[in-house]
């Protein structure tokens, strides 16, 4: 008869006991081992953020000693934080990865943020260069950041989610997922987004991070930088590129940021938290989600779940 | 974080407040919270109801009264709530866990979503599956990952054939922990008679089922009581509110720590000096030094080295990752199976299992489908159907095809043989899933039996003669009733 521990039986409970990052933890490198063995051609989709750090130590983990198995790919809209940038390669440099770079060469000059609206611009810049760059390297299988917690369509998708041969996204049919078997079986033309976070909550990366004392991208720190209001929140001027309007000066502020993306897209919020204990108390303290400084998820309701529908990530 | 939005949920404003000792931690001593916050476990539990029994309006409350939702969600829901032209003298919270729009629009619940929310004593992770019988697809994927069921059962309606249906795939899913969660009792005028009246008629189901651990709540998901406050209105119930409850299950009950299994992944083989074998412990534990079996081959070697990124480790335990190095040099891949040498585990090419069919197309006796098990894929053909299950009074019936979302017990003849387990001794060896050739697709999920008669059922065979149909589940009783209060409003039945 097969020995079933219970709260009574089990005096050695605490010995077996896995703390949820530890069994977040797990479950992640599983998924990481099973798409490495199961996929001819994946890619880990880094975007520089948190999300991305947590995610590469994830898959240092699950191939110790031997190393990341897979390259990376950053989406450059040519928009990011000067400071992410810069982060960005010296993380491929420290680790030894193979960071593949792709621009939508071609609207790289004619669409930007101030060009054009910030659907247009995420579509061209960010969707249709994504796009470009799965079918240039012909990846079969995509890693990404996201979790379910961030929003609410999110929440409904699979941790190995299925795009067609146009890298759309059908909520409607799904493939059920259960236990930990993840059918991995494709045609030649589609391609898969995994999501090796899916159950995480920000709450759970942030103490990750501290935990496992994981290098993040110094902008999610406080400190004086050079800020407009715009739409009600704080824009950094981070370049010349920075198109100020008439009576806009910049000024000096503490602040810091809660996502990151393209510096015009993305709000800064007035903040003293300059450790990571600090942000975590800060993030706990106030009543606002993550998603609230990013100005691309405004619009219609369902405007997340429209843009992955049509291949965003 | 704002705790109520109307007069009347601070009628029922929680009793003991989870977050109070967190929130003032994480004021005062930061580091001291993270430290308390890690020592947190995870409870995964699903919840499952009829349409309109009020399943996303609990899993909204529950998710508010914890202080888990954030305000720019809140002011969505209230934006949503007038959009979609219900009410706006009172928050929909069931706006907040309906994630795709159609659901949104069409006020049910499509597809199964999961949500996070912790507690100065817990961590949960909730599987909201759909109520409608055409989704028990989804319900079994909910299920397949959780240690509880939160089953709702509308007050006013009684049991339905769904609720049954809900509690048989839970079962099938080995899920032996239940929440009879009796909602919507504000519409029955709180009364006891009603919530005993539903818990002795559902109590013979579950008993044929072979008695798993049940609790019955009576709540108002919509009101607030018993969800995470006590309710001021149902004085003569004394036992735990939903929340409560989750908190004192036991997390750690249903894992096997006795036989050690490790599916194996992956061979990691970096450079000539290492080669480890990679997986995630299914049950059990290792210690250095301990001597294993590798399945299929049978042979027998010893554990050389744990290894992590962290560092070596002296032991393992489910459900780790590691990498382990063997003594032996031996000629292991993915799909072999890490054993302990006291519990064997014998290669099978005949599977006797329940199947859950999934897609559209129903099951071809002619063709071979992918068996997906473990780190294995294998072709394989069902040999034959037994029998189905009749959920209503748990009797058997012939069986001649599988459709989307029947449930039967089968022979599947496979063309090479997988080291697997029963289901109810281990899920990760035990279940498997059906993948169709041409177009992909999952088709079905199996549960591996010990024999044809199918292990789990085994109990419900022998007891299914106790139940009358006509006795216990008087059919047409609800349709005579008259309703008890007023009609259920439109803009609370959004299940």
């Amino acid at each position: 008869m097969t020995f079933v521990a219970t709260a009574e039986n089990l005096p050695s409970s605490a010995e077996f006991h896995l703390t949820h990052l530890q069994q977040l933890e797990a479950e992640s490198i599983y998924i990481f081992r099973e798409v490495v063995a199961e996929f001819d051609n994946p890619v880990l989709l880094y975007s520089i953020g948190k999300d991305s750090s947590v995610l590469l130590h994830l898959a240092k983990k699950a191939f110790y000693p031997g190393k990341i198995p897979f390259p990376l790919l950053h989406v450059d809209t040519t928009w990011k934080f000067r400071e992410m940038i810069q982060f960005r390669d010296r993380i491929a440099k420290e680790y030894g990865l193979d960071l593949k770079v792709y621009t939508n060469e071609e609207y790289r000059h004619e669409v930007t943020p101030f060009t054009h609206d910030s659907k247009t611009y995420t579509d061209i810049m960010k969707t249709e260069a994504l796009k470009q760059a799965l079918e240039l390297y012909e990846f079969d299988a995509a890693f990404g950041g996201a979790r379910r917690d961030e929003e609410r369509s999110r929440a409904k998708e699979r941790i190995f989610s299925v795009r067609d041969s146009k890298h759309q996204w059908d909520p409607k049919n799904q493939r059920p997922e259960l236990w930990q078997l993840f059918n991995s079986n494709i045609r030649s033309n589609e391609e898969v987004r995994i999501f090796p976070l899916s159950n995480w909550t920000e709450l759970d990366i942030w103490h990750y991070i501290h935990q496992q004392n994981i290098d993040i991208v110094p902008l999610y720190f406080s400190k004086p930088r050079p800020v407009v209001k715009r739409n009600n929140t704080w824009i950094m001027v981070d370049d010349d590129r920075m198109e100020l309007e008439t009576g806009e000066t910049p000024t000096n502020k503490e602040v810091r940021f809660r996502t990151l993306g393209c510096y015009p897209l993305s709000g800064a919020i007035e903040s003293t938290a300059s450790t990571v204990p600090e942000i975590i108390q800060e993030i706990l303290q106030t009543g606002y989600s993550e998603r609230q400084g990013r100005l691309i998820d405004h619009g219609t309701t369902a405007a997340m779940e429209k843009m992955r529908k049509e291949g965003y990530f | 974080m704002p705790t109520s939005i109307t007069e009347e949920n601070q009628i029922n404003r929680p009793t003991k407040d989870y977050m109070i000792s967190d929130r003032e931690l994480i004021s005062t001593d930061i580091e001291k919270y993270l430290s308390r916050h890690e020592e947190k476990q995870i409870l995964k539990f699903l919840t499952c109801g009829s349409v309109d029994d009020g399943k996303s309006t609990l899993i909204g409350r529950l998710l508010h009264d914890t202080n888990t939702v954030y305000t720019d969600h809140l002011e969505a829901i209230a934006r949503d709530t007038k959009r979609i032209g219900k009410d706006d003298d009172e928050l929909d919270l069931s706006l907040l866990v309906d994630g795709l729009q159609a659901e949104r629009e069409q006020g049910i619940t499509i597809d199964v979503a999961y949500r996070y929310f912790s507690t100065s004593e817990r961590k949960f992770i909730i599987a909201d599956c759909p109520g409608h019988q055409q989704y028990t697809r989804n319900m079994a994927t909910g299920a397949s990952n959780c240690d509880l069921a939160v089953i709702l059962i509308d007050a006013q309606q009684g049991v339905q054939t769904q609720t049954k249906h809900h509690t048989y795939v839970t079962h099938l899913l080995g899920i032996r922990h239940l929440v009879i969660a009796i909602n919507k009792m504000d519409l029955v005028d709180y009364e006891q008679e009603q919530f005993e009246a539903i818990k002795s008629e559902f109590q013979s189901y579950l008993d044929s089922l072979g008695n798993p651990d049940v609790q019955f709540i009576p709540l108002s998901a919509k009101k607030g009581d018993n969800v995470v406050a006590r309710s001021m209105n149902m004085d003569w119930y004394t036992g735990p509110t939903i929340l409560s409850y989750l908190h004192s299950f036991p997390v750690t009950q249903i894992r096997d720590f006795e036989s050690f299994r490790m599916v194996i992944q992956r061979v990691n083989h970096p450079h000539d000096n290492f080669r480890g074998y990679s997986g995630t412990l299914a049950s059990g534990t290792i210690q250095k030094g301990q001597s294993i079996r590798v399945m299929p081959s049978g042979i027998e070697t010893k554990i050389e080295r744990i290894v992590t990124m962290d560092g070596d480790l002296e032991q393992a335990f489910a459900p780790m990752s590691v990498t382990i190095t063997l003594e032996d040099e031996l000629d292991a891949s993915r799909g072999d199976v890490l054993i302990d040498l006291e519990h064997p585990l014998q290669p099978k090419s005949e599977l006797n299992a329940n199947l859950v069919w999934m897609d559209d197309d129903a099951l071809n006796m002619d063709r071979k489908y992918i068996v997906k098990h473990g780190a294995s894929q294998v072709l394989a053909k069902v040999d034959k159907l037994y029998h189905q299950v009749h959920i209503e009074d748990l009797s058997r019936k012939k069986m001649h095809s599988l459709q989307k979302n029947d449930i039967g017990v089968c022979k599947l003849i496979l063309d090479r043989p997988i080291c697997c387990d029963t289901y109810s001794r281990n899920r990760m060896l035990g279940g498997f899933i059906l993948i169709d050739r041409l177009s992909n697709r999952t088709v079905a999920a199996g549960m591996i039996n010990s024999s044809e008669e199918g292990e789990m059922l085994g109990e419900l065979t022998n007891t299914s003669s106790k139940i009358s149909s006509s006795k216990t589940f008087p059919v047409d009783r609800h349709a005579s009733r008259p309703p008890i209060t007023r009609p259920l409003p439109k803009q609370i039945a959004t299940g």
